[in-house]
């Protein structure tokens, strides 16, 4: 007896199902592509109106309705460097020592649970430690250097969660055959983890540092400024921020409709400004791979 | 326990494992194993899935060090040096007793860096030295002729076999006396195998070889002496010859001749 590999009846059932299946995934991703593509048009075609050179390079004028932006985007720049500079290294110290070197237990199993958790804490309560720790205790003042620590803080959950999946991905075969041919394990750790490693580790701290450039709550209270027409000077000083300003322009401001068009400028080159971290996040971890794997 | 049972092969004894049981966890994997490895011979170690053979070779360099619940009892004499008494250097050790695993593991990198990968973590040596070892290794390993115009090229890109003797030059560019070898023939094709078989035969003038296979026809074509485990006890141990002919032992006999296993 033979069968028949032609559509039938019998099969009609299976076939339904898997129609029906496949429609609901499809109009699933469709929906979220359209709010997402919605959302990109509204800012993108509203926030390019108020994009000009002025906007971009001079101080916010006339009670914030006229001028530009400028000390908002060298804050925001700012403050990510100090964040990126205290929590990358230390991501990813905590990240290769929970992997490479904590013996697995419960203590290590508590350790990484509790940093699994911090990542859900709310920015707000990392805002609230900031002035606690930062601004009060250590007596850095309001100030771009306490509000920076405090997104380090922010980020380093995700820091160190990135670079441990980084580092898991490495095979182990990598790492017996090192030992075998008499590496210690720092050596082993040195040459043949970590640079097989690193451009995934830096790909989740730039993604972390992103979030961290358009988090508006840990900075509000630790150092970011209603207005400032100039520039900080020193780590101990306030600055603009990007998102802080556009809260301000969008919730805050006395003239609401006439500050509207700047909120939206504010809020593309917020997102340019994400967009092409994550981008260079890409181009980083594709140079760094191509470099380490040849 | 009444200790196993042991032969004493003729020649210099290299390895000597006095009274060995090894458990993880709860588990006893090992069971007081006793028995002497000679110098420049091949011991091989068969027995069924899961009898402890792979356990057996890595407690000669401490590679089960790296599971947090391995417990071992006994003593491990290389050159009547227990291995494991507290003051003993893992590097040196490592250096000493080489290993090749059972999935060739070459590294991302280049296969002359591969080669040179335990020479570079150890002294520091000058490039002419280094690319003189690397040459010397690689056709001991006799992989120089199909790789010396592109030693600058990714080990990944090699064969499966290519592979396999690639990381038995490395383990020779660190010159080591013993060379452990986990089934080494096991995720490689019937040709690439004749080859390391070939090599295994080579070493033996230098070296002292061990290895662990799951391939009867292979002990008997390779190894001098072979070691019979079953489920974490040492059945029998004698010459290959009179294991493969002649065993003393019921379950020896039954396993070689494939009644089991």
């Amino acid at each position: 007896m033979t069968s028949s590999v032609k559509k039938s009846r019998k099969n009609l059932k299976s076939q339904l199902a898997q129609f029906t299946g496949f429609l609901f995934l499809r109009l699933a991703v469709y929906s979220v592509l359209f709010i997402l593509l919605y959302f990109f048009y509204d800012i993108g075609h509203q926030g390019y109106q108020a994009i000009s050179w002025e906007f971009i390079s001079q101080v916010p004028k006339r009670g914030m309705t006229e001028g530009g932006i400028f000390p908002a985007i060298v804050g925001t720049f700012l403050v990510t460097l100090i964040t990126a500079i205290f929590a990358v290294p230390l991501g990813m110290a905590a990240a290769i020592y929970l992997n490479e070197y904590a013996r697995a237990g419960r203590l290590t199993r508590l350790i990484r649970l509790s940093i699994r958790n911090l990542a859900g804490v709310p920015s707000i309560v990392y805002g609230l430690f900031g002035v606690i720790l930062f601004v009060n205790m250590l007596k850095f003042g309001t100030s771009v250097l306490s509000a920076g620590l405090t997104l380090g803080l922010l980020t380093l959950p995700w820091t160190i969660t990135a670079s441990e999946e980084a580092l898991k991905s490495v095979p182990d075969s990598y790492r017996e055959g090192a030992l075998a041919l008499g590496a210690t394990k720092w050596q082993m750790i040195r040459t043949n983890v970590l640079p097989y490693s690193i451009p995934g580790m830096l790909t989740g701290a730039v993604l972390g540092l992103a979030r961290a450039a358009g988090e508006t709550a840990p900075i509000m209270f630790t150092g970011a400024a209603f207005y400032l027409p100039f520039l900080p000077r020193s780590l101990k000083d306030q600055f603009m921020a990007l998102p802080y300003h556009l809260y301000i322009m969008a919730t805050q401001h006395h003239a609401i409709d006439k500050a509207r068009p700047l909120a939206y400028g504010t809020a593309l080159v917020l997102i340019v400004f994400v967009v092409l971290f994550n981008l260079g996040a890409i181009l980083l971890r594709a140079r760094l791979r191509k470099k380490w794997r040849h | 326990m009444e200790s196993s049972y042991i032969a004493i092969p003729e020649g210099q004894p290299k390895i000597q494992v006095e009274n060995l049981s090894l458990s993880y966890g709860p588990k006893l994997v090992l069971k007081n194993i006793s028995l002497v490895i000679p110098e420049h011979r091949v011991t091989a170690i068969i027995g069924p899935s899961g009898c402890g053979k792979s356990s057996l070779v890595r407690v000669l360099n401490r590679m089960n060090d790296l599971i947090p619940e391995a417990r071992v009892e006994g003593r491990v004499l290389i050159d009547g040096e227990n291995i494991y008494d507290r003051d003993v250097d893992l590097v040196a050790l490592r250096k000493k007793v080489g290993m090749v695993f059972q999935k060739p593991n070459p590294f991302p990198k280049s296969i002359f860096d591969n080669i040179a990968y335990g020479l570079k973590i150890g002294n520091h040596r000058s490039r002419a030295e280094l690319e003189q070892i690397v040459e010397r290794s690689l056709r001991q390993a006799a992989l120089w002729d199909e790789v010396k115009d592109r030693l600058h090229q990714n080990a990944l890109k090699l064969s499966g076999g290519q592979q396999q003797r690639l990381c038995i030059a490395r383990a020779l560019a660190v010159e080591p006396e013993i060379i452990l070898f986990d089934e080494p023939c096991s995720a490689i094709d019937p040709i690439a195998t004749a080859k390391v078989e070939e090599l295994i035969h080579q070493l033996k003038k230098d070296y002292t070889v061990v290895i662990v296979t799951h391939n009867m026809q292979q002990a008997a074509r390779v190894s001098d002496y072979t070691a019979f485990l079953w489920l974490g006890e040492l059945l029998e141990y004698d010459r290959t010859e009179k294991i493969f002919t002649n065993p003393a032992n019921k379950m020896t006999e039954d396993y070689i001749t494939g009644r089991f296993g």
